[in-house]
């Protein structure tokens, strides 16, 4: 296979591509591609990309209450006095929080575990922030705790452990349903979803 | 020249490789455990298909035999993750199962008995008045399958086959109840439905079964390998316990 790196850059170049390489979704042909127009656009674009990155590094933290990423502790959301205190909505990583805060359809306050169990890639109760959540779960004001994990056999491992681990917590603990996503398609679906759809099915 | 196999499997796990790729562990009937890499493997139709302990059809090629190589295809035959996915117990022992398979099988070394003994076991996880008995019978088939099988055919002290209630934890030979009796809090239980199988299987007999398995699986297994039982199994026990069902 051909070599797609530059014999004749230089190194400074050359360590702005590697480093772009690791960006997810961005191999090295893009990372080239992105460097160069970084390097085109010096004042408008890589100057201000360097003034980011070195902001992001300095200020943004995981917060202190839902693990979630912000630039003040406890996070905007956290600190929000119009999200719903009484609702946690417990997800695998910042990512789940953006999509639900994407679609604008949760206003009550988020828990980021930092993974799911996996005995795969070696991740243990341990590893998550489990404790942090029971804590939460027992304050006098939360009412529900929704659980947003992935259908995925390491998503519902995690959930039931959750679950579990909130019995002695007088909240009430739910989750989200499995089954057929909006504009899909019953032929095109898999057996899992299908299987899940139908065991999930309920009085319309 | 390429080399390649088509086989069933059930698959033990996957994590992404690459941006659109996923790297995949499958226990293949006839071919043992495998990985490859799954080209398209992140994507949103291949993802419900790559959870541990769904049934694939699948193919394996690559250049050579020592290569990593890639299924292709890869299609699935029965959606067992899907089934069990509200049941945390049934959950706990596909995982546990996959677990153990992982971890006491070598590389692409065929164990069709195993593999059938696990397909009963994803067969039954729908009926949970068996399946706990049947999960305890697949560890005992598994260290059998290793070599590492119990003695459970007659006494070893009298010779005598019927009554067999006890187990030596040294040499995993059966004892009767009257010629174990007197040693009986150092011997591991034996349940009668492990000794018999069309015995019934009484209260109390699934955790005795869990504990003589443990016992040998812990041993002759984990601590070879420098560690501990997996997490997985502590917690089927414990889902287990809660409903009342050991």
């Amino acid at each position: 296979m051909r070599s797609s790196r530059l014999p004749s850059v230089s190194p400074e170049i050359e360590k702005l591509i590697d480093l772009l390489a690791k960006v997810p979704g961005l191999g090295r042909r893009s990372a080239q591609r992105a460097a160069l127009a970084l390097l085109k656009k010096r004042d408008t674009l890589l100057a201000p990309l360097a003034q980011a990155l070195v902001e992001a590094s300095e200020k943004v933290k995981a917060c202190s209450a839902c693990g979630s990423l912000d630039a003040m502790d406890p996070c905007a959301i956290c600190a929000s006095p119009t999200r719903d205190q009484g609702l946690i909505c417990v997800v695998g990583e910042v990512g789940d929080v953006w999509a639900l805060e994407r679609a604008g359809v949760f206003r009550g306050r988020y828990h980021v575990l930092g993974g799911v169990l996996s005995a795969l890639d070696g991740v243990r109760p341990e590893d998550l922030r489990v404790g942090k959540l029971v804590e939460r779960a027992a304050a006098p004001e939360v009412r529900e705790v929704i659980i947003a994990l992935n259908a995925t056999v390491d998503g519902q491992t995690t959930a039931h452990y959750l679950t579990e681990r909130l019995q002695g917590v007088d909240v009430a603990v739910t989750r989200l349903a499995h089954g057929v996503p909006v504009g899909g398609e019953l032929e095109l679906l898999d057996e899992g979803t299908l299987l899940a759809a139908l065991t999930s099915r309920r009085p319309f | 020249m390429s080399v390649e196999w088509t086989d069933d499997a059930i698959v033990l796990g996957a994590r992404p490789y690459g941006e659109t790729q996923a790297l995949a562990e499958v226990f293949a009937r006839g071919h043992g455990r495998a990985a490859a890499i799954v080209h398209g493997g992140a994507s949103r139709r291949m993802k419900p298909v790559l959870q541990l302990g769904n049934v694939v059809r699948v193919t394996w090629k690559a250049r050579t035999a020592d290569q990593l190589g890639f299924f292709a295809p890869l299609e699935l035959t029965d959606p067992h993750a899907a089934r069990v996915l509200d049941d945390q117990a049934a959950l706990a022992a596909m995982s546990c199962a996959a677990d153990l398979v992982r971890a006491g099988t070598a590389d692409r070394q065929p164990y069709a008995g195993l593999y059938d003994a696990f397909i009963v076991l994803l067969d039954a996880l729908g009926t949970p008045d068996i399946w706990p008995a049947l999960y305890t019978r697949f560890e005992l088939g598994l260290l059998a399958e290793l070599g590492y099988g119990l003695d459970l055919g007659e006494c070893a002290l009298t010779g005598a086959n019927d009554d067999l209630a006890f187990v030596s934890p040294k040499t995993g030979r059966a004892a009767t109840r009257s010629a174990g009796e007197p040693y009986a809090d150092k011997l591991l239980r034996l349940p009668p439905f492990i000794a018999n199988p069309a015995a019934p299987v009484e209260s109390g007999d699934v955790a005795d079964a869990f504990a003589l398995a443990g016992w040998f699986l812990e041993r002759r297994i984990f601590d070879r390998q420098g560690h501990g039982m997996p997490d997985s199994r502590r917690r089927l026990i414990e889902a287990l316990g809660h409903r009342g069902r050991l």
